[in-house]
Protein backbone atom coordinates (compact mmCIF):
# COMPACT_ATOMS: atom_id res chain seq x y z
CA UNK A 1 0.00 0.00 0.00
CA UNK A 2 1.72 3.38 -1.24
CA UNK A 3 2.28 6.52 1.46
CA UNK A 4 -0.76 8.69 1.99
CA UNK A 5 1.14 11.67 1.13
CA UNK A 6 0.50 14.31 -2.03
CA UNK A 7 1.83 13.85 -5.01
CA UNK A 8 5.33 15.88 -6.50
CA UNK A 9 4.02 18.61 -8.46
CA UNK A 10 3.88 17.97 -12.28
CA UNK A 11 6.67 19.64 -14.00
CA UNK A 12 4.89 21.34 -16.75
CA UNK A 13 7.67 22.43 -18.79
CA UNK A 14 8.70 18.33 -19.38
CA UNK A 15 5.79 17.70 -20.81
CA UNK A 16 4.59 19.17 -23.74
CA UNK A 17 2.86 22.90 -23.73
CA UNK A 18 -0.92 22.87 -24.71
CA UNK A 19 -0.53 25.74 -27.14
CA UNK A 20 2.33 23.98 -29.47
CA UNK A 21 1.50 25.67 -33.19
CA UNK A 22 3.49 23.39 -35.45
CA UNK A 23 0.57 20.79 -34.41
CA UNK A 24 -2.38 22.65 -35.67
CA UNK A 25 -4.92 21.57 -33.70
CA UNK A 26 -3.81 22.18 -30.65
CA UNK A 27 -4.36 25.87 -31.49
CA UNK A 28 -7.58 26.07 -31.05
CA UNK A 29 -7.97 23.87 -28.21
CA UNK A 30 -5.25 24.60 -26.04
CA UNK A 31 -6.84 27.13 -22.28
CA UNK A 32 -4.97 30.20 -22.52
CA UNK A 33 -5.41 31.31 -18.81
CA UNK A 34 -2.68 29.77 -16.86
CA UNK A 35 -3.96 26.40 -14.69
CA UNK A 36 -5.13 27.03 -11.29
CA UNK A 37 -2.43 24.88 -8.67
CA UNK A 38 -4.10 23.43 -6.77
CA UNK A 39 -2.60 21.22 -3.55
CA UNK A 40 -4.15 17.43 -3.96
CA UNK A 41 -7.25 17.38 -2.14
CA UNK A 42 -8.85 13.54 -1.04
CA UNK A 43 -10.86 13.98 -4.74
CA UNK A 44 -7.59 13.61 -6.92
CA UNK A 45 -5.33 11.53 -4.22
CA UNK A 46 -7.69 8.82 -4.50
CA UNK A 47 -8.60 6.60 -8.08
CA UNK A 48 -10.34 3.48 -9.24
CA UNK A 49 -8.83 0.97 -9.12
CA UNK A 50 -9.73 -2.54 -11.63
CA UNK A 51 -9.58 -5.82 -10.86
CA UNK A 52 -7.68 -8.42 -13.05
CA UNK A 53 -11.09 -9.99 -13.40
CA UNK A 54 -12.18 -7.33 -15.68
CA UNK A 55 -9.67 -8.67 -18.03
CA UNK A 56 -10.38 -11.29 -20.71
CA UNK A 57 -7.68 -13.80 -21.35
CA UNK A 58 -7.31 -12.47 -25.15
CA UNK A 59 -7.00 -8.84 -23.98
CA UNK A 60 -3.64 -8.73 -24.13
CA UNK A 61 -2.97 -10.49 -27.40
CA UNK A 62 -3.81 -8.00 -30.64
CA UNK A 63 -2.65 -10.77 -32.75
CA UNK A 64 -5.99 -13.21 -31.97
CA UNK A 65 -8.32 -10.97 -29.72
CA UNK A 66 -9.91 -9.68 -33.25
CA UNK A 67 -8.89 -12.29 -35.80
CA UNK A 68 -11.64 -13.69 -37.92
CA UNK A 69 -10.20 -15.96 -40.49
CA UNK A 70 -6.20 -15.97 -39.85
CA UNK A 71 -3.65 -14.31 -37.75
CA UNK A 72 -3.28 -10.55 -38.89
CA UNK A 73 -0.64 -9.18 -41.69
CA UNK A 74 2.34 -7.48 -39.98
CA UNK A 75 5.65 -8.21 -37.54
CA UNK A 76 5.04 -10.23 -34.98
CA UNK A 77 5.94 -8.14 -31.72
CA UNK A 78 6.27 -8.59 -28.14
CA UNK A 79 5.81 -5.60 -25.67
CA UNK A 80 6.55 -5.23 -22.04
CA UNK A 81 8.20 -3.51 -19.07
CA UNK A 82 7.34 -1.79 -16.02
CA UNK A 83 4.91 0.81 -14.31
CA UNK A 84 6.96 2.59 -11.86
CA UNK A 85 6.46 5.84 -10.29
CA UNK A 86 8.92 8.98 -9.65
CA UNK A 87 10.54 6.96 -6.59
CA UNK A 88 11.36 4.31 -9.14
CA UNK A 89 8.79 2.05 -7.29
CA UNK A 90 6.60 -0.87 -9.01
CA UNK A 91 3.16 0.73 -9.78
CA UNK A 92 1.36 -3.28 -9.30
CA UNK A 93 -2.43 -3.26 -10.57
CA UNK A 94 -2.04 -0.67 -13.36
CA UNK A 95 -4.40 -0.65 -15.57
CA UNK A 96 -3.02 -0.05 -19.47
CA UNK A 97 -5.08 0.34 -22.65
CA UNK A 98 -3.38 0.18 -25.92
CA UNK A 99 -4.52 0.96 -29.73
CA UNK A 100 -3.18 1.05 -32.70
CA UNK A 101 -3.03 1.33 -36.60
CA UNK A 102 -2.48 -1.46 -38.03
CA UNK A 103 0.58 -2.73 -40.00
CA UNK A 104 -0.37 -0.94 -43.45
CA UNK A 105 -0.65 2.36 -41.19
CA UNK A 106 -4.72 1.61 -41.02
CA UNK A 107 -6.74 2.30 -38.01
CA UNK A 108 -10.22 0.12 -37.63
CA UNK A 109 -11.93 3.39 -37.19
CA UNK A 110 -15.32 4.92 -39.19
CA UNK A 111 -13.65 8.44 -39.26
CA UNK A 112 -10.24 7.10 -40.79
CA UNK A 113 -9.55 8.30 -44.78
CA UNK A 114 -6.01 6.73 -45.43
CA UNK A 115 -6.17 4.87 -48.21
CA UNK A 116 -3.80 2.02 -46.87
CA UNK A 117 -5.79 -1.31 -46.58
CA UNK A 118 -8.04 -2.68 -43.68
CA UNK A 119 -6.99 -6.01 -42.16
CA UNK A 120 -9.75 -8.29 -41.43
CA UNK A 121 -7.92 -9.81 -38.86
CA UNK A 122 -6.64 -6.83 -36.82
CA UNK A 123 -9.08 -4.67 -33.87
CA UNK A 124 -6.34 -2.74 -32.56
CA UNK A 125 -6.93 -2.58 -29.16
CA UNK A 126 -5.82 -4.14 -25.92
CA UNK A 127 -5.46 -3.84 -22.49
CA UNK A 128 -3.17 -5.50 -19.18
CA UNK A 129 -3.21 -4.86 -15.24
CA UNK A 130 0.69 -4.31 -13.99
CA UNK A 131 1.60 -7.48 -11.56
CA UNK A 132 3.21 -6.85 -8.14
CA UNK A 133 6.13 -5.85 -9.61
CA UNK A 134 4.30 -3.34 -12.30
CA UNK A 135 5.24 -5.33 -14.48
CA UNK A 136 3.29 -5.71 -17.93
CA UNK A 137 3.50 -7.49 -21.71
CA UNK A 138 1.44 -7.72 -24.73
CA UNK A 139 1.71 -9.43 -27.77
CA UNK A 140 0.52 -7.47 -31.29
CA UNK A 141 1.97 -6.64 -34.92
CA UNK A 142 4.06 -4.00 -35.27
CA UNK A 143 1.74 -1.24 -36.60
CA UNK A 144 2.75 1.40 -39.62
CA UNK A 145 3.74 4.79 -40.36
CA UNK A 146 1.01 6.98 -41.69
CA UNK A 147 0.16 9.90 -43.27
CA UNK A 148 -2.07 12.50 -41.56
CA UNK A 149 -3.70 16.18 -42.28
CA UNK A 150 -1.57 18.89 -40.48
CA UNK A 151 1.32 20.38 -42.69
CA UNK A 152 0.66 18.90 -46.29
CA UNK A 153 3.11 15.87 -46.34
CA UNK A 154 3.50 14.91 -42.13
CA UNK A 155 3.63 11.36 -40.92
CA UNK A 156 3.27 9.82 -37.92
CA UNK A 157 6.27 7.51 -36.87
CA UNK A 158 5.26 4.09 -36.15
CA UNK A 159 3.69 4.30 -32.43
CA UNK A 160 1.65 2.56 -29.75
CA UNK A 161 -1.20 5.00 -27.90
CA UNK A 162 -1.03 3.95 -24.08
CA UNK A 163 -3.43 5.14 -21.37
CA UNK A 164 -2.68 4.39 -17.66
CA UNK A 165 -4.54 4.32 -14.58
CA UNK A 166 -2.23 4.38 -11.35
CA UNK A 167 -3.74 4.64 -7.91
CA UNK A 168 -4.97 8.05 -7.72
CA UNK A 169 -6.54 9.82 -10.02
CA UNK A 170 -3.79 12.70 -10.17
CA UNK A 171 -2.13 10.38 -11.86
CA UNK A 172 -3.69 10.01 -14.96
CA UNK A 173 -1.77 10.13 -18.11
CA UNK A 174 -1.88 9.44 -22.10
CA UNK A 175 1.28 8.84 -24.29
CA UNK A 176 2.66 7.15 -26.83
CA UNK A 177 5.57 4.37 -27.12
CA UNK A 178 7.73 4.54 -30.51
CA UNK A 179 10.33 2.35 -31.92
CA UNK A 180 14.11 2.27 -31.32
CA UNK A 181 15.79 3.24 -34.79
CA UNK A 182 12.66 4.87 -36.53
CA UNK A 183 14.38 8.43 -37.90
CA UNK A 184 10.64 9.68 -38.39
CA UNK A 185 10.62 10.05 -34.68
CA UNK A 186 12.95 13.08 -35.48
CA UNK A 187 10.43 14.32 -38.33
CA UNK A 188 6.99 14.52 -35.61
CA UNK A 189 4.60 17.37 -35.43
CA UNK A 190 3.38 15.84 -32.35
CA UNK A 191 6.53 14.16 -30.76
CA UNK A 192 8.12 17.22 -31.16
CA UNK A 193 5.79 18.97 -28.49
CA UNK A 194 7.94 17.51 -26.45
CA UNK A 195 10.20 20.04 -25.24
CA UNK A 196 13.19 18.11 -23.98
CA UNK A 197 15.19 15.36 -26.18
CA UNK A 198 15.44 13.22 -23.20
CA UNK A 199 11.66 13.22 -22.22
CA UNK A 200 11.40 12.25 -26.28
CA UNK A 201 13.76 9.41 -25.42
CA UNK A 202 11.59 8.22 -22.54
CA UNK A 203 8.92 7.41 -24.85
CA UNK A 204 10.98 5.21 -27.13
CA UNK A 205 11.00 1.46 -26.82
CA UNK A 206 14.23 -0.19 -27.37
CA UNK A 207 14.56 -3.25 -29.43
CA UNK A 208 15.22 -6.44 -26.86
CA UNK A 209 16.93 -8.92 -28.09
CA UNK A 210 16.75 -10.96 -25.08
CA UNK A 211 13.12 -11.29 -25.00
CA UNK A 212 12.69 -11.96 -28.43
CA UNK A 213 10.68 -15.47 -29.28
CA UNK A 214 13.31 -16.71 -31.34
CA UNK A 215 11.83 -17.90 -34.53
CA UNK A 216 8.24 -16.27 -33.65
CA UNK A 217 8.38 -12.31 -32.34
CA UNK A 218 10.87 -9.60 -31.68
CA UNK A 219 10.58 -8.07 -28.37
CA UNK A 220 10.48 -4.00 -27.45
CA UNK A 221 10.47 -2.87 -23.81
CA UNK A 222 8.81 0.25 -22.57
CA UNK A 223 8.87 1.15 -19.12
CA UNK A 224 6.38 3.99 -17.99
CA UNK A 225 6.63 6.34 -15.27
CA UNK A 226 3.91 7.77 -13.55
CA UNK A 227 3.80 10.63 -10.28
CA UNK A 228 5.22 9.89 -7.27
CA UNK A 229 3.97 10.60 -4.11
CA UNK A 230 5.92 12.35 -0.60
CA UNK A 231 6.44 10.02 2.28
CA UNK A 232 4.09 11.15 4.97
CA UNK A 233 6.41 11.70 7.82
CA UNK A 234 6.34 15.41 7.84
CA UNK A 235 2.78 16.21 6.70
CA UNK A 236 -0.06 17.25 8.58
CA UNK A 237 -2.60 14.19 8.70
CA UNK A 238 -5.87 14.34 6.68
CA UNK A 239 -8.58 15.50 9.31
CA UNK A 240 -10.64 12.02 10.00
CA UNK A 241 -7.23 9.59 9.50
CA UNK B 1 29.98 11.13 -0.99
CA UNK B 2 26.68 12.34 -1.41
CA UNK B 3 23.95 10.02 -1.48
CA UNK B 4 22.49 10.43 -5.23
CA UNK B 5 18.35 10.51 -4.93
CA UNK B 6 16.83 8.21 -6.94
CA UNK B 7 14.57 9.83 -8.68
CA UNK B 8 12.80 9.64 -12.43
CA UNK B 9 11.11 11.96 -14.55
CA UNK B 10 6.97 11.11 -15.75
CA UNK B 11 6.78 9.86 -18.59
CA UNK B 12 5.85 13.20 -21.06
CA UNK B 13 2.32 13.18 -22.54
CA UNK B 14 1.29 12.82 -26.05
CA UNK B 15 -2.45 13.59 -27.50
CA UNK B 16 -4.72 10.58 -26.47
CA UNK B 17 -5.15 11.54 -31.11
CA UNK B 18 -8.52 11.28 -33.13
CA UNK B 19 -9.27 7.56 -32.52
CA UNK B 20 -8.88 7.23 -28.60
CA UNK B 21 -11.86 5.68 -28.37
CA UNK B 22 -10.14 2.54 -30.32
CA UNK B 23 -8.48 1.97 -26.81
CA UNK B 24 -10.87 3.45 -24.49
CA UNK B 25 -14.36 2.57 -26.30
CA UNK B 26 -13.96 0.39 -29.12
CA UNK B 27 -17.19 -1.05 -28.65
CA UNK B 28 -18.46 2.46 -29.25
CA UNK B 29 -16.64 2.36 -32.32
CA UNK B 30 -17.89 -0.44 -33.43
CA UNK B 31 -14.75 -3.00 -32.55
CA UNK B 32 -16.79 -5.61 -31.27
CA UNK B 33 -16.57 -8.99 -29.73
CA UNK B 34 -12.49 -7.85 -28.12
CA UNK B 35 -14.33 -7.24 -24.80
CA UNK B 36 -17.87 -7.29 -23.70
CA UNK B 37 -18.18 -3.51 -22.05
CA UNK B 38 -16.39 -0.91 -22.44
CA UNK B 39 -15.72 0.37 -19.30
CA UNK B 40 -16.71 3.12 -17.11
CA UNK B 41 -20.01 3.85 -19.40
CA UNK B 42 -22.36 2.57 -16.22
CA UNK B 43 -22.13 3.94 -12.94
CA UNK B 44 -25.06 3.32 -10.86
CA UNK B 45 -27.39 0.39 -10.22
CA UNK B 46 -30.22 -0.63 -8.56
CA UNK B 47 -28.25 -1.07 -5.26
CA UNK B 48 -26.26 2.36 -5.95
CA UNK B 49 -27.28 4.65 -2.49
CA UNK B 50 -27.54 8.37 -3.39
CA UNK B 51 -30.18 10.68 -5.44
CA UNK B 52 -29.60 9.67 -9.05
CA UNK B 53 -28.79 12.75 -11.30
CA UNK B 54 -28.13 13.20 -14.82
CA UNK B 55 -24.79 15.33 -16.29
CA UNK B 56 -24.49 16.30 -19.53
CA UNK B 57 -22.59 19.02 -21.72
CA UNK B 58 -20.29 19.38 -24.36
CA UNK B 59 -16.96 20.90 -24.61
CA UNK B 60 -16.26 23.81 -27.19
CA UNK B 61 -13.09 24.68 -29.08
CA UNK B 62 -11.64 28.20 -29.16
CA UNK B 63 -14.28 29.35 -31.96
CA UNK B 64 -17.25 28.03 -30.19
CA UNK B 65 -17.54 24.57 -32.28
CA UNK B 66 -17.87 21.19 -29.77
CA UNK B 67 -15.48 18.93 -29.77
CA UNK B 68 -17.03 15.82 -31.49
CA UNK B 69 -13.83 13.33 -31.08
CA UNK B 70 -13.22 13.98 -27.04
CA UNK B 71 -13.19 11.72 -24.24
CA UNK B 72 -14.16 12.60 -20.75
CA UNK B 73 -13.55 10.86 -17.81
CA UNK B 74 -15.26 11.63 -14.50
CA UNK B 75 -13.98 10.29 -10.68
CA UNK B 76 -16.70 11.34 -7.65
CA UNK B 77 -17.27 10.20 -4.31
CA UNK B 78 -20.31 8.53 -3.07
CA UNK B 79 -23.65 9.79 -1.22
CA UNK B 80 -21.69 9.81 2.06
CA UNK B 81 -18.44 11.70 0.45
CA UNK B 82 -16.53 8.74 0.29
CA UNK B 83 -14.19 7.38 -2.60
CA UNK B 84 -14.11 4.03 -3.73
CA UNK B 85 -10.90 3.37 -3.67
CA UNK B 86 -7.97 1.63 -1.96
CA UNK B 87 -6.40 4.99 -0.84
CA UNK B 88 -9.53 6.26 0.86
CA UNK B 89 -8.89 6.18 4.41
CA UNK B 90 -11.64 7.78 5.92
CA UNK B 91 -14.20 4.73 5.91
CA UNK B 92 -15.63 2.15 3.31
CA UNK B 93 -17.01 3.75 0.52
CA UNK B 94 -20.63 2.30 -1.19
CA UNK B 95 -19.37 -0.68 -2.58
CA UNK B 96 -22.06 -0.44 -5.44
CA UNK B 97 -20.64 2.77 -6.77
CA UNK B 98 -17.99 2.93 -8.38
CA UNK B 99 -17.24 6.67 -8.78
CA UNK B 100 -15.63 6.53 -12.10
CA UNK B 101 -17.25 6.79 -15.41
CA UNK B 102 -16.19 7.42 -19.27
CA UNK B 103 -17.78 8.90 -22.08
CA UNK B 104 -17.36 9.84 -25.26
CA UNK B 105 -18.65 13.01 -26.70
CA UNK B 106 -21.62 12.05 -29.55
CA UNK B 107 -19.92 12.61 -33.20
CA UNK B 108 -22.67 14.19 -34.36
CA UNK B 109 -23.83 17.01 -31.02
CA UNK B 110 -20.77 16.55 -29.06
CA UNK B 111 -22.45 15.75 -26.04
CA UNK B 112 -21.57 13.62 -23.46
CA UNK B 113 -24.08 11.98 -20.43
CA UNK B 114 -23.67 10.42 -17.41
CA UNK B 115 -25.96 9.11 -15.11
CA UNK B 116 -25.26 9.47 -11.70
CA UNK B 117 -25.67 9.91 -8.46
CA UNK B 118 -25.05 13.40 -6.58
CA UNK B 119 -21.89 13.01 -4.53
CA UNK B 120 -21.36 13.65 -0.41
CA UNK B 121 -19.04 16.36 0.37
CA UNK B 122 -15.16 15.56 1.04
CA UNK B 123 -13.25 17.61 3.61
CA UNK B 124 -10.19 19.63 2.16
CA UNK B 125 -6.52 19.13 3.38
CA UNK B 126 -7.45 21.70 6.33
CA UNK B 127 -10.51 19.46 7.07
CA UNK B 128 -13.30 22.17 6.16
CA UNK B 129 -15.89 20.70 3.95
CA UNK B 130 -15.57 21.44 -0.04
CA UNK B 131 -18.98 21.60 -2.04
CA UNK B 132 -20.05 18.35 -3.66
CA UNK B 133 -18.34 18.41 -7.49
CA UNK B 134 -17.16 15.90 -9.78
CA UNK B 135 -13.50 15.94 -10.93
CA UNK B 136 -13.31 15.58 -14.74
CA UNK B 137 -10.72 14.85 -16.90
CA UNK B 138 -10.62 15.81 -20.74
CA UNK B 139 -8.76 14.35 -23.61
CA UNK B 140 -8.73 14.68 -27.19
CA UNK B 141 -7.20 15.29 -30.75
CA UNK B 142 -5.39 18.44 -30.21
CA UNK B 143 -5.08 18.20 -26.54
CA UNK B 144 -1.21 17.61 -25.89
CA UNK B 145 -2.17 16.57 -21.96
CA UNK B 146 -5.20 15.72 -20.15
CA UNK B 147 -7.32 18.68 -18.71
CA UNK B 148 -8.31 18.24 -15.09
CA UNK B 149 -11.51 20.27 -13.84
CA UNK B 150 -14.44 20.05 -11.53
CA UNK B 151 -18.16 20.51 -11.67
CA UNK B 152 -20.04 22.33 -9.01
CA UNK B 153 -23.83 22.43 -8.45
CA UNK B 154 -25.90 25.36 -9.28
CA UNK B 155 -28.61 24.41 -6.69
CA UNK B 156 -25.31 24.39 -4.15
CA UNK B 157 -25.28 27.80 -3.29
CA UNK B 158 -24.38 28.09 -0.16
CA UNK B 159 -21.54 24.67 -0.27
CA UNK B 160 -19.95 26.51 -3.01
CA UNK B 161 -19.77 29.76 -1.25
CA UNK B 162 -17.89 28.59 1.24
CA UNK B 163 -16.28 25.85 -0.78
CA UNK B 164 -12.13 26.32 -0.17
CA UNK B 165 -11.10 24.81 -3.66
CA UNK B 166 -13.38 27.87 -5.13
CA UNK B 167 -12.51 30.19 -2.86
CA UNK B 168 -8.69 30.09 -4.38
CA UNK B 169 -10.53 31.57 -8.02
CA UNK B 170 -8.85 34.73 -7.84
CA UNK B 171 -11.06 35.97 -10.98
CA UNK B 172 -14.52 35.65 -9.36
CA UNK B 173 -16.21 35.43 -12.83
CA UNK B 174 -14.55 32.60 -13.84
CA UNK B 175 -16.19 30.50 -10.71
CA UNK B 176 -19.50 30.60 -12.68
CA UNK B 177 -17.49 28.58 -15.10
CA UNK B 178 -17.32 25.35 -13.19
CA UNK B 179 -20.68 25.57 -11.96
CA UNK B 180 -23.70 23.46 -13.86
CA UNK B 181 -26.92 24.60 -13.97
CA UNK B 182 -29.78 22.67 -12.80
CA UNK B 183 -32.57 21.83 -14.83
CA UNK B 184 -34.95 18.65 -15.23
CA UNK B 185 -34.31 15.75 -17.84
CA UNK B 186 -36.88 12.30 -17.37
CA UNK B 187 -37.89 13.29 -14.13
CA UNK B 188 -34.32 13.06 -12.84
CA UNK B 189 -32.34 16.51 -11.53
CA UNK B 190 -30.05 17.23 -14.47
CA UNK B 191 -26.89 19.53 -14.53
CA UNK B 192 -25.38 20.72 -17.87
CA UNK B 193 -21.85 21.26 -17.55
CA UNK B 194 -20.20 22.99 -20.36
CA UNK B 195 -16.65 22.78 -20.64
CA UNK B 196 -14.74 26.22 -22.94
CA UNK B 197 -11.25 25.08 -23.67
CA UNK B 198 -10.53 28.38 -24.67
CA UNK B 199 -12.10 32.50 -25.27
CA UNK B 200 -14.16 34.28 -22.75
CA UNK B 201 -15.87 31.80 -20.93
CA UNK B 202 -13.00 29.87 -20.59
CA UNK B 203 -13.84 26.63 -17.88
CA UNK B 204 -10.95 26.82 -14.99
CA UNK B 205 -8.57 24.56 -15.51
CA UNK B 206 -6.38 23.05 -12.30
CA UNK B 207 -2.88 21.93 -12.16
CA UNK B 208 -3.34 19.17 -9.18
FE1 LIG C 1 -1.98 7.32 -33.75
Amino acid sequence: MSDQGSFYQRDRSWHPAAFTPQYKTSVLRSPQYPLLSLENTISEMTGPRFGHNKIGPLDNDLIRNYAKTGDPIGQRIIVYGRVLDENARPVPGALLEFWQANAGGRYRHKKETYLAALDPNFGGCGRTITDEEGRYWFRTIKPGAYPWPNGVNDWRPAHIHFSIFGHAFAQRLITQMYFEGDPMIWQCPIVSTIPDKAGIEMLIASLDRNATLPMDSLAYKFDIVLRGRRSTMFENRMEGN
Amino acid sequence: MFQRLKTLKESPSQTAGPYVHIGATPNWVEITGVWEEDLGLVLIGPDTRGERIIIKGRVFDGSGTPLKDALIEIWQADADGLYNSPEERRGKADPNFVGWGRQPTDGVTGEYRFETIKPGRVPYKDGRLMAPHITFWIVARGINIGLHTRLYFGDEEAANAECPVLARIEHKHRVQTLIAARSEEKGLPTYTFDIHLQGEKETVFFDI
